[in-house]
């Protein structure tokens, strides 16, 4: 049964129609894999009883001719999504015991078009980090490992469950949410494809809030292709959310045409800071050179305000978080931890509920939000937020895409940058002016480091136009032939 | 910028969260290096430069002033630590 786990999702989506096996079939294979890879942490809840009925009812509609688009496929949630009457934590503690009584549009989406949910996957405690270290249910593993080398390695984040779970087969394909590159990075981190779509494109929903102004949810897959099937099923218009674009889904598969002749290709020369490690300098050259052998011009270009994206970006979200975050009371769901006055309780539940990297967050956006300081860092971030978003308006003036490298470093290892908070933070530089800028920024890997560790190339486009990213996305991945794969799998 | 030991108890208030005494130090201590790493904002000229809350130039939209849903009181209230009566329940606040 090895081999139905090597199939893609477009591959095993055909197999399913063809007849070749059950939609049982491929999800007790997945089941076996969750299972037999328990150690990687990957899921806080794994839901084998549901993933078999859903399998039935898919198989059901497979033969009745009835299939959504996602009949039969095995996913994993990202555990920030809720998911009606399954356990849903955000990682964090204060949310104990937490069972939805209703469901995330994304997941909903996935639900009606056949999906098959095998659990709930590991993340950053609210999503907040870059290596899955803050979840309060202990860091997921990368299940790549260095050359010669048995040191865990972090597989990214926040969705760092949902990437390592992809990557070592015990998933065919996930949900992640992306902040300032929570589904880019730890795709990167972990060899996979991941795309942040267009604010707007997918519902929020449903889906915990960390900074409402850049919380956006993608799917995480094996190939690009794959990553355009999931897309449509999991995007499209919801009233629920005020944010939802009201704009008609593309058939994103369709837009893989593999033509990217004559495509402008912009690549940004503040994106090569000195210092970057050579060989994601001498990635990006590998990745600029297969786009012009496909035919696409490559232009120069300018976004000149990128080295302050991050500070802006450590101000916005905190602040919005912070705000998100006084929802968690210990009155109304979750933990609780009993004080003699009301504030008390509150200050208990919230100091004994919340990590440290999460109380961090809070304050500081409590303290940037606070009468005296608001103009002098929101304001002043919200400014330069513009200014950021005006750089990518006037790139797209005269190129199509943009590429990059999707962040820095490959992997490093668990517990590294824990004592420093902004260490950590320069991990997200890449990913974060695309989230403030509201664009689709999709992560395809392309090669591998010095030390055996997948690195990815980052694509960025116009709003909603995600199908020029995943066109150029699909160029690049063929080009790439990126076909490596974790020892664990190969085992 | 750099914060003291009573404004970091403050925030904490704000943020209803407990912080112990002896770690005030410390987290001002981190809290303030993280300022000064804001502080490079400075450099950039936001002069006539509109604020941006959202990515979405989208007016918020209308809807027609009908109830939408209701009447799930008990799955409102099934997550709660503790219930009584249909109410959440609170440590007393009047004496």
């Amino acid at each position: 049964m090895t081999s139905l786990l090597d199939l893609s999702l477009a591959e095993a989506r055909d197999g399913l129609r063809a007849k070749d096996f059950t939609a049982v079939e491929l999800t007790d294979a997945y089941l076996g894999m969750v299972e037999k890879h328990r150690g990687l942490n990957a899921y806080i809840t794994e839901t084998p009883d549901l993933a078999r009925e859903q399998a039935k009812a898919a198989d059901a509609a497979l033969a009745a001719g009835t299939a959504g688009a996602m009949a039969g496929i095995p996913v994993g949630i990202k555990d920030l999504f809720c998911t009606e009457g399954v356990l849903t934590t955000a990682a964090s503690h204060i949310l104990d015991g937490f069972k939805p009584p209703y469901e995330s549009t994304v997941s909903a989406n996935l639900k009606k078009a056949g999906a098959v949910m095998l659990g709930k996957l590991n993340l950053d405690e609210f999503a907040m980090g870059g290596s899955n270290q803050t979840s309060y249910y202990g860091p997921a593993k990368n299940p790549w490992k260095a050359e010669g080398s048995d040191a865990d390695l972090v597989p990214g984040g926040s969705s760092g469950g949902s990437a390592a779970a992809v990557s070592a087969r015990m998933a065919l394909a996930a949900t992640g949410t992306d902040t300032g590159g929570s589904i880019r990075q730890p795709a990167a981190y972990c060899g996979i494809t991941g795309i942040k779509p267009t604010y707007g494109r997918c519902s929020r929903f449903g889906i915990i809030a960390y900074a409402s102004s850049l919380d956006q949810a993608g799917p995480m897959t094996r190939t690009v292709r794959d990553a355009a099937i999931m897309l449509g099923s999991m995007a499209g218009f919801d009233p629920k959310d005020s944010t939802s674009a009201d704009i008609a889904l593309p058939d994103f598969e369709a837009a893989l045409t593999g033509d990217i002749r004559s495509l402008k290709i912009g690549i940004p020369q503040e994106y090569r800071p000195e210092g970057l490690d050579p060989e994601i300098n001498a990635l990006w050259d590998k990745g600029i050179d297969m786009l012009k052998a496909a035919g696409a011009e490559v232009v120069d270009i300018s976004l000149p305000h990128t080295k302050y994206a991050l500070a802006t970006y450590y101000i916005i979200a905190p602040a919005e978080a912070s705000s998100n975050l006084a929802r968690y009371d210990g009155l109304r769901f979750g933990l609780r931890v009993e004080g003699k006055t009301l504030d008390e309780m509150y200050a208990r539940t919230r100091a004994a509920g919340f990590g440290e990297e999460v109380q961090r967050r809070i304050l500081m956006g409590t303290y940037v939000l606070s009468a005296g300081y608001y103009d002098a860092y929101y304001l002043k971030a919200q400014r330069v937020r513009a200014r950021i978003a005006e750089d990518f308006r006037n790139a797209f003036k005269t190129v199509d895409v943009i590429l990059t490298p999707t962040a820095p470093t490959p992997a490093f290892g668990i517990g590294a940058n824990m004592d420093d908070p902004i260490a950590m933070y320069l991990n997200d530089v890449f990913t974060v002016p695309t989230s403030l800028a509201g664009l689709p920024g999709l992560s395809v890997p392309v090669g591998l480091s010095s030390t055996g560790l997948p690195l990815g190339l980052q694509l960025i486009g116009r709003p909603f136009d995600e199908e020029t990213v995943l066109r150029a996305g699909d160029v690049l991945e063929k080009a790439a032939g990126f076909s490596a794969v974790p020892s664990l799998v190969k085992g | 910028m750099s914060l003291d030991r009573d404004t970091v108890r403050k925030i904490a208030f704000l943020s209803r969260i407990e912080v112990a005494d002896d770690t005030l130090e410390p987290l001002a201590g981190q809290l303030s290096g993280i300022l000064d790493w804001f502080e490079q904002l400075k450099e950039v000229d936001t002069d006539g430069v509109q604020p941006m809350s959202s990515v979405t130039d989208a007016v918020l939209r209308w809807r027609d002033d009908v109830i939408t849903d209701g009447g799930i009181r008990e799955k409102i209230l099934a997550n709660a630590p503790e219930a009584m009566d249909g109410f959440f329940t609170v440590p007393k606040v009047v004496e």
